[in-house]
C-alpha cells in the first residue's frame, strides 16, 4: 500500500470515529438502550475501531514501508558523506573515518514524513489556516498508543461507571441541606460522550500538521479535560478542580500564544512539514525554515526572525535588516534573531508547562483527581499531560539549546518536587498523580538534555504502566469506596489480579530489570535512557551536575512511594475491617483490561517491539548532532547516541538501579516489615512531614501570591465601583433629573409648549377672520375678481417698468 | 403737453388696438353688470357680455389679416372664440337650471339672496 495515500486516510479516519460517536451521543444518549447504556457500547466500539485502524496504519502501512535506521552503515547516508567532505576537504586522511562519524552524528538523515492539507480554513494574507496532517513515526506511534489505551479506558469504564446506569443516582459525597444525599439522573451516556470528544481531540493535537492547528486540539483537550474532572458536579471540590485545572492551564497556553506570536511574526508559517501547495510549488515549513538544508539541518534564526529582532531591538520598523547586521559586530551577529527564537521556544513550551503539570502549573493535576477513575487514567497516560511532552517532542527542531536547558531545568525541578509530595500522600490516586508529574518531569528533563527518543520513548512506556496503575486504584476505589490508603491493606487476598497487575505496573515504573543487561520491565529501559542521557550531558557540561543527580534521586524516591503505596494497600492486615469484609475483585470488564495493559508495561519495552527504532525515525532532522549555545556559549546539548557509550552506560545503569533498589528496600522496611514505625518517623521528621503534606505549600503560596492579591485587588475595585463610580453615577444622575425639571418647567412649558399654542391659536383666529371673507355674495365675489385681476395687472407693470431692467 | 394715450387711435387704420379696446369695453359691461344687477338673469347676460368680450380679443389676436403670420392657417383665435361660445351656451343652459331651481326654493332670482355659501 502507498503510504503516501493510505497513512492519512487511515488516520483521518481512526480521529474522526470518535467525533462520530460523540456527535451520536449528544444527539441521541438518552435514548441508546436502557438509560442511555448503549452510549457506552457505542463510544467503545468507536475508540476500538480508531484503535484497529491505528494498527492498520502502523503495521499494514507505516512499517511495510519504513525500515528501521541502522546506524553506523556505509549507505546511512551518502549526503553525509559528501558534505563531510566538502566541509572537511582540508582535513587528514587518518582521521577520514572520525569525520565520516561526526558528520553522520551533525546531521541525522531526514525522518520520512507525510505532510499536507485536507482543508483550508481561511487565509489572510501571508497566514494560512488549515486542517493538515504531518504524519511520521512519532504520529503513528502516538495514535497507537493513545488509540490502545483509551480502548482498554473505555472498557474499563463501563464496568465502573456501572453506577451512574442506576436510577436515581445517589452521590454519597454531596449532602444537601436536608441532610440527604443527592440524587440524581444517571449520567452514564453524558460520560461517553466527554470521553470520546476527548480522544478526538487528542488524536487531533497528534496529527495536527500546523501549530494553529494543535493549539485548536489543545484547548480543546482543555475543555473536555475541565467537563471530565469536575464530572461530578456538584460536589465543590470536582467543581473547583475542574475551574483550577482549567485557569492554571489558561497561563500556560497565554505562554504559548506569545510563542505562536513570535513565530508567526517572524517566519510567517504555521506548517511544520514541507508541503506542496495548489502550484506545485514546494512551500517550506517551519523545520526546513528553522533549520535550512545549505546550513547542514543546524538550526538558525531565518532572515524574518533577525529582521524582526532587529526591528524590536532599534524600535525603527524603517531600518534596513541588512545596514544593522553589517553594522553590528560579529559577536552581535551571532546572537542575532537567537533572543527571538529563545523566546519562541519557551512560549511554546509554557504551553506544555500548563498541560503536562510542570513546576510551577503542576498545581492542577493532583486536584484533578477528583473526576472519576478512567478519566484520571486516560488523562495522566494517553492524552493531556502527554500532550505537552509530545508537543515538546513535536516542536523539537524549534528549540535552541538555552530552550532546552529551560526545559531541562523545569522537568529537573518538577519530578523532584512531585516525587517528594508523593512521599506523604495517603490519597492513593494523589500518589499517582504527583508520580506523573514527576515521570512527566523526567521527560521533559531527558528532552530538555537532548535525548528525544528517550523522553518520547518514556511517554509511550510510561503511558501503559501508568495507565494501568491509575486503573488498578480505580478497582480498588471500587472494592473498598475510598481513596484513603490508610482504610486499606490487605487486599492482596480480596483482589489478587488488581494486586498482581498492579505491583508489575509499580515495578515497571520504577525501572526494574536486570542491571547492564536488556532484561527488564518497559521502564527500565527508558528510565535508564533517561539517566545515561543525564549523565552524558553532566559530563560535557559539568557545571550542570545537578541534572544528573536529581533523576538518580527521583528514582529513589520514586520507588519508595510506589512501593510504599503498594505494601499501603495491598500487603499487611487490613486497618479498616468494615471495608476490607466488603471488598471484592472487580468484574471481568474491569479486570481484563488491567491483563492487557500490564502486558504491555511488562514488555513494551523490549527491543522485539522495536520502540525504540521506531521514534528512531521519527528523529527531528539535524537535532542528533552536538549543538553549542550561541547565547550561553558554554552550553552543550550531545548528541543522544554519546549517551550509549560504555563509560556512561555502566555507571548510570548501576546508579539507576542501585536508587531504585534503595528505594524498594525502604519501603519494605518501613511499611512491610515495620521495621521502622512510620508514625514515629513521621513525628521525628515533623518540620519535613507537614512541608511534604502541605505539598510544600504551593497552593498556600499561590493562594498567597497571587488569589488573595487578585482579590484584594477585585474588592478594591468593587469598592470603587460603588461607591466612587456608582455614587457620581447617581449624583450626576440626580443632577441631570433635578436640570431637566427646571429645563422643563422653564423652557419647555413657556418657550415650546408657548409657540407651538400661539401658532395653533394664530391659525384658528386666522381661520375664523378668513371665513368672514366667504359670504356667498356673488356679486361681491365678482367685484374680487374684477379688484383681483386689475390689481394683478397694475402689480405687473409697476414691476415690468421698474424692477426688471430692459435689455 | 398733457398726451392722451388713447387719442391717436381716431387717426390711425383699423389695428389691433381698436379691436382689443372694444373687447375691453365690453368686458368692462359685463363685469358692471355682474356686479350691479341682482336679477339672475342680468348677471348671466353680463357673462355673455364679459365672454363676448374676450372672444374680440381672440378673434382679433387670431386674425390673419392682422397678424401677418405666413406659417400659419390664422383660425386658432376662432377656433378659441367657437370654443368659447359653445362653452357660454352651456354656461348659460346649466346657469338657467341653477336659477329655475333656485326660484322653486325661493320665489325669487334675486342673488342676493342666495348667500347659503357664507363661511
Amino acid at each position: 500500500m502507498d503510504p503516501t495515500t493510505t497513512l492519512p486516510v487511515l488516520l483521518m479516519a481512526a480521529w474522526l470515529v470518535p467525533l462520530a460517536s460523540f456527535v451520536l451521543i449528544v444527539l441521541f444518549g438518552k435514548y441508546m438502550g436502557p438509560r442511555g447504556i448503549g452510549a457506552g457500547y457505542l463510544s467503545v466500539l468507536a475508540i476500538v475501531t480508531s484503535a484497529v485502524f491505528s494498527l492498520i496504519a502502523m503495521f499494514g502501512v507505516w512499517l511495510p514501508n519504513h525500515d528501521f535506521p541502522t546506524a553506523h552503515e556505509p549507505e546511512h547516508g551518502d549526503e553525509a558523506v559528501a558534505s563531510a567532505t566538502v566541509e572537511h576537504s582540508d582535513a587528514n586522511e587518518h582521521h577520514a573515518a572520525d569525520e565520516h562519524d561526526t558528520a553522520h552524528h551533525a546531521n541525522n538523515d531526514h525522518p520520512d514524513y507525510y505532510a499536507g492539507d485536507w482543508y483550508s480554513l481561511g487565509e489572510f494574507g501571508d497566514l494560512k489556516l488549515t486542517i493538515g496532517y504531518y504524519i511520521d513515526s512519532l504520529t503513528v506511534a502516538m495514535f497507537c498508543m493513545v488509540s490502545v489505551i483509551a480502548s482498554c479506558v473505555h472498557i474499563y469504564a463501563l464496568g465502573y461507571m456501572h453506577d451512574e446506569l442506576h436510577e436515581p443516582y445517589v452521590d454519597h459525597e454531596v449532602t444537601l441541606s436536608s441532610g440527604e444525599h443527592l440524587r440524581r439522573k444517571g449520567r452514564f451516556y453524558r460520560f461517553f460522550q466527554y470521553l470520546s470528544l476527548f480522544c478526538f481531540s487528542m488524536f487531533g493535537i497528534v496529527i495536527a500538521g500546523n501549530v494553529a492547528m494543535v493549539f485548536v486540539f489543545w484547548e480543546l483537550v482543555g475543555i473536555c479535560s475541565y467537563f471530565l474532572i469536575g464530572f461530578y458536579i456538584e460536589r465543590h471540590s470536582a467543581s473547583t478542580a475542574a475551574n483550577k485545572a482549567f485557569i492554571v492551564n489558561r497561563v500556560g497556553d497565554f505562554g504559548m500564544l506569545i510563542g505562536m506570536m513570535a513565530l508567526w511574526a517572524s517566519v510567517g508559517t504555521f506548517a511544520f512539514g514541507d508541503m506542496k501547495n495548489d502550484a506545485g510549488e514546494v512551500e517550506q515549513g517551519l523545520f526546513s525554515l528553522l533549520r535550512p538544508e545549505e546550513n547542514e539541518y543546524h538550526l538558525a534564526p531565518p532572515a524574518g526572525m533577525i529582521a524582526e529582532q532587529e526591528r524590536m531591538i532599534e524600535g525603527d520598523p524603517n531600518s534596513a535588516p541588512g545596514e544593522a547586521a553589517s553594522a553590528a559586530g560579529d559577536e552581535k551577529r551571532n546572537t542575532q534573531g537567537q533572543w527571538l527564537l529563545f523566546i519562541a521556544g519557551v512560549g511554546i513550551f509554557c504551553g506544555c508547562v500548563g498541560k503536562s503539570a510542570q513546576f510551577p502549573l503542576h498545581v492542577w493535576l493532583p486536584d484533578a483527581m477528583e473526576g472519576p477513575t478512567p478519566v484520571s487514567a486516560l488523562v495522566h497516560s494517553a492524552t493531556m499531560v502527554a500532550a505537552g511532552v509530545y508537543l515538546v517532542g513535536r516542536f523539537y527542531p524549534c528549540f535552541s539549546p538555552e530552550a532546552l536547558l529551560v526545559i531541562a531545568y523545569i522537568g529537573c525541578v518538577t519530578l523532584f518536587v512531585a516525587a517528594t509530595i508523593a512521599i506523604t500522600a495517603t490519597d492513593i490516586k494523589r500518589v499517582l498523580a504527583y508520580s506523573t508529574v514527576s515521570q512527566l518531569g523526567y521527560m521533559m528533563l531527558s528532552l530538555g538534555l537532548g535525548g528525544w527518543v528517550a523522553g518520547m520513548f518514556h511517554l509511550i512506556t510510561h503511558a501503559f504502566f501508568k495507565g494501568l496503575l491509575f486503573m488498578c486504584s480505580g478497582s480498588v476505589i471500587h472494592a473498598v469506596h475510598t481513596n484513603d490508603m490508610t482504610f486499606m491493606g490487605g487486599l492482596r487476598k480480596k483482589m489478587p489480579i488488581t494486586a498482581y497487575t498492579m505491583l508489575i505496573g509499580c515495578l515497571a515504573i520504577i525501572g526494574a530489570g536486570f542491571p547492564l543487561s536488556s532484561y527488564g520491565l518497559s521502564g527500565y529501559y527508558s528510565k535508564d535512557a533517561i539517566i545515561e542521557q543525564a549523565w552524558s550531558f553532566a559530563s560535557v557540561n559539568p557545571q550542570h551536575a545537578i541534572l544528573k543527580w536529581a533523576p538518580v534521586g527521583g528514582a529513589f524516591i520514586t520507588a519508595f512511594y510506589m512501593f510504599r503505596l503498594w505494601y499501603l494497600t495491598f500487603a499487611g492486615k487490613p486497618r479498616d475491617e468494615h471495608r476490607y469484609d466488603h471488598a471484592h475483585e472487580s468484574p471481568r470488564v474491569m479486570t481484563g483490561p488491567l491483563v492487557v495493559l500490564a502486558f504491555f508495561a511488562l514488555g513494551i519495552g523490549w527491543p522485539i517491539f522495536h520502540v525504540n527504532d521506531l521514534l528512531e525515525q521519527g528523529r527531528p532532522v539535524g537535532t542528533l548532532a552536538s549543538t553549542q549555545g550561541e547565547l550561553l556559549t558554554g552550553l552543550t546539548i550531545p548528541s543522544e547516541h554519546d549517551s550509549h557509550v560504555p563509560i556512561i552506560k555502566t555507571p548510570a545503569g548501576i546508579a539507576a538501579f542501585s536508587t531504585a533498589a534503595a528505594g524498594v528496600l525502604l519501603a519494605s522496611i518501613i511499611y512491610l516489615w515495620r521495621l521502622l514505625n512510620p508514625d514515629e518517623l513521621k513525628e521525628s521528621f515533623k518540620p519535613l512531614w507537614a512541608f511534604l503534606w502541605n505539598k510544600w505549600y504551593f497552593d498556600e503560596l499561590y493562594d498567597y501570591l497571587f488569589v488573595k492579591p487578585t482579590l484584594f485587588i477585585s474588592n478594591c475595585a468593587s469598592w470603587f465601583d460603588r461607591n466612587i463610580i456608582d455614587s457620581i453615577l447617581h449624583t450626576a444622575a440626580a443632577i441631570c433629573k433635578a436640570c431637566s425639571k427646571v429645563v422643563d418647567a422653564l423652557f419647555d412649558q413657556t418657550v415650546v409648549d408657548g409657540t407651538v399654542n400661539t401658532f395653533a391659536s394664530g391659525t384658528w383666529n386666522l381661520g375664523l377672520w378668513l371665513r368672514k371673507l366667504q359670504t356667498g355674495n356673488l356679486r361681491q365675489y365678482v367685484m374680487f375678481i374684477v379688484i383681483g385681476t386689475v390689481a394683478l395687472f397694475v402689480t405687473i407693470s409697476i414691476v415690468q417698468a421698474y424692477f426688471i431692467p430692459t435689455s | 403737453m398733457f398726451n392722451l394715450p388713447l387719442a391717436n387711435m381716431l387717426t390711425e387704420p383699423v389695428g389691433v388696438a381698436h379691436y382689443v379696446t372694444v373687447g375691453a369695453i365690453l368686458f368692462i359691461c359685463g363685469a358692471l353688470c355682474m356686479a350691479t344687477k341682482r336679477n339672475a338673469l342680468g348677471v348671466l347676460m353680463g357673462v355673455e357680455l364679459v365672454l363676448n368680450g374676450a372672444n374680440l380679443n381672440f378673434v382679433a389676436f387670431g386674425s390673419q389679416y392682422l397678424r401677418n403670420d405666413a406659417n400659419s392657417l390664422g383660425l386658432d383665435g376662432q377656433l378659441m372664440a367657437l370654443f368659447v361660445i359653445v362653452l357660454a351656451a352651456a354656461e348659460a343652459a346649466v346657469a338657467l337650471a341653477i336659477a329655475l331651481n333656485f326660484y322653486n326654493n325661493h320665489d325669487s332670482i334675486d342673488v342676493d339672496r342666495a348667500d347659503q355659501l357664507r363661511g
